[in-house]
């Protein structure tokens, strides 16, 4: 829930930021609240394989015979469950906070549903990379914001795209492939550098 | 003398070009130098420790 | 392969090419710009400015030719496992920050009189951007842990999945900027480009890419240097 506290206070501040005018807030309703929700999913990241790695029971879930790419695609999931799940719930009203075309709603649900597992799914490989890291929470951020780059452009595209009544089936087929191909690249990636943390 | 002026006016965009080239030299060298630093920095640190050792044991580092 | 991947071995080849290979950086870049700033017309549309382009993009096909070089370094470091392929691509990486730098500096000093502004958000600079913090990435992860090795082999996987996504990111930008500026950037016309203009081009970019590795035989020498330095000095703990 802090997650969505976060989520909420920070899409709250863009108002003072650029002034209350209805039409500003509008244009960029569906811009902040994909950038807002991408920081929420980083302020988690960096706990999704720490608490096992340090006191050791990651060893463990390597050690067991499941695929350790399927227990990073559980920990993904998990991970989602509990930040991406509430950030689609959340973001409806925070797009009507900021005064969103009203053509937006059903398209801003669908690119957040395809959208946040990616953003799960890349974090995982930037929160098994920083194991045992320094300062690992800001290095998350730097390592995976770059990454999220094309999930924004996607997704906050669709919602435009919706508000002025364009066709938005490019941008979320584009959303999907790009789920689809993090679904084995990412827990296979993330598992590989999970092997070489615990060596 | 103002065939020279003329060349480094660049038409105009003196104050563009030059900067772009001067900035990309600078990079450039100060990276070279930095570079070169740390290297002779490490060759020399290895050649004393190096220098220690020899005689009681045999270099593994060094096949 | 292997025969390569032990750091002497590959010293004891690479040392007695450096001074060709700088020696080879430097007459091109001399003569990449004697051409570029003497002999090489202004462009029709540009004018003088046109000069820039001898700096930007060179730097720009070598902030991706380095970035490729890393990519290629950690795969094979990483499958089969010999430490020179981290240490190559650990050497390259600032290399690639530098001229990745170059692009954006110099771009920005070209579009300051061509568009208008320092900075537009053009596709092309966009995505060399975002390839800066993918750079930036790697070397802040690499420094990240106490133990170089795992930094390395942690900083190879991450430059392996920013080659994944650099692809992706440049379409997805491209498509982005298709979406939301109108194409009123003034460009140059590719491959029609007026030999008088290429050769400057291509010299200074043989001049580059060989400025490239003989900055990265020293940078390596010196990693391999302070490795053994370090083992030496494990070894006296232990001890």
């Amino acid at each position: 829930m802090v997650v969505v506290m976060f989520f909420v206070i920070t899409v709250a501040l863009f108002p003072f930021g650029v002034g209350p005018e209805s039409n500003i807030l509008a244009r960029i309703a569906a811009g902040v609240v994909w950038v807002c929700a991408m920081l929420a999913t980083l302020l988690s990241l960096d706990r999704m394989f720490l608490n096992d790695y340090e006191d050791g029971s990651l060893e463990q879930l390597a050690l067991c015979p499941l695929p350790l790419e399927i227990i990073v695609l559980a920990k993904a999931g998990a991970h989602w469950l509990v930040t991406g799940l509430p950030l689609i719930l959340a973001a409806p009203i925070l797009a009507m906070l900021l005064n969103m075309p009203a053509g937006g709603y059903l398209t801003l649900f669908s690119v957040m549903i395809l959208g946040t597992p990616t953003l799960s799914l890349i974090g995982a490989i930037g929160a098994s990379l920083t194991l045992g890291a320094r300062r690992a929470g800001v290095l998350v951020s730097i390592l995976v914001l770059p990454l999220y780059i094309p999930i924004l452009i996607f997704a906050v595209g669709a919602i435009d795209a919706a508000a002025m009544s364009l066709p938005t089936r490019p941008h979320i087929l584009f959303l999907a492939a790009i789920l689809a191909a993090a679904l084995p690249l990412a827990p296979w990636a993330s598992a590989s550098a999970i092997r070489q943390a615990l060596n | 003398m103002e065939n020279l002026s003329d060349f480094f006016a660049m038409g105009g965009y003196g104050s563009y070009i030059w900067p772009a080239y001067l900035l990309a030299a600078l990079i450039l060298t100060v990276l070279l130098i930095l570079s070169l630093r740390d290297l002779r920095r490490n060759e020399s640190t290895l050649q004393t420790l190096r220098a220690e050792r020899r005689g009681d044991a045999i270099d593994e580092t060094d096949t | 392969m292997h025969r390569f991947a032990n750091p002497n071995q590959f010293l004891r080849i690479a040392n007695p090419l450096l001074p060709w290979i700088s020696a080879l950086s430097v007459l091109c870049m001399a003569a990449g710009l004697y051409l570029g700033l003497f002999q090489a017309p202004p462009d029709y549309q540009q004018g003088e400015s046109v000069r820039i382009m001898y700096v930007h993009v060179p730097s720009a096909w070598m902030a991706l030719f380095v970035y490729a070089s890393m990519a290629i370094a950690s795969a094979t470091a990483l499958i089969w496992r010999h430490p020179l392929g981290f240490l190559m691509a650990k050497a390259s990486a600032p290399i690639g920050a530098c001229f990745t730098v170059i692009c954006l500096a110099t771009g920005s000093l070209w579009g300051k009189p061509m568009w208008g502004t320092w900075w537009e958000w053009d596709a092309r600079m966009t995505s060399v951007l975002i390839l800066l913090f993918l750079y930036v990435g790697y070397m802040a992860l690499i420094d990240a842990f106490d133990d170089p090795t795992r930094g390395q082999r942690a900083a190879s996987i991450l430059a392996l999945v920013g080659a994944v996504n650099v692809p992706i990111i440049k379409f997805s930008v491209d498509w982005w900027n298709t979406l939301h500026q109108p194409a009123s950037v003034v460009k140059l016309s590719g491959p029609a480009i007026h030999p008088s203009m290429l050769w400057p081009l291509l010299i200074m970019a043989v001049g580059f890419t060989a400025f490239y590795f003989a900055l990265m035989i020293v940078r390596l020498r010196s990693e391999i240097a302070a490795a053994k330095i370090r083992n030496i000095r494990l070894g006296q703990v232990h001890s």
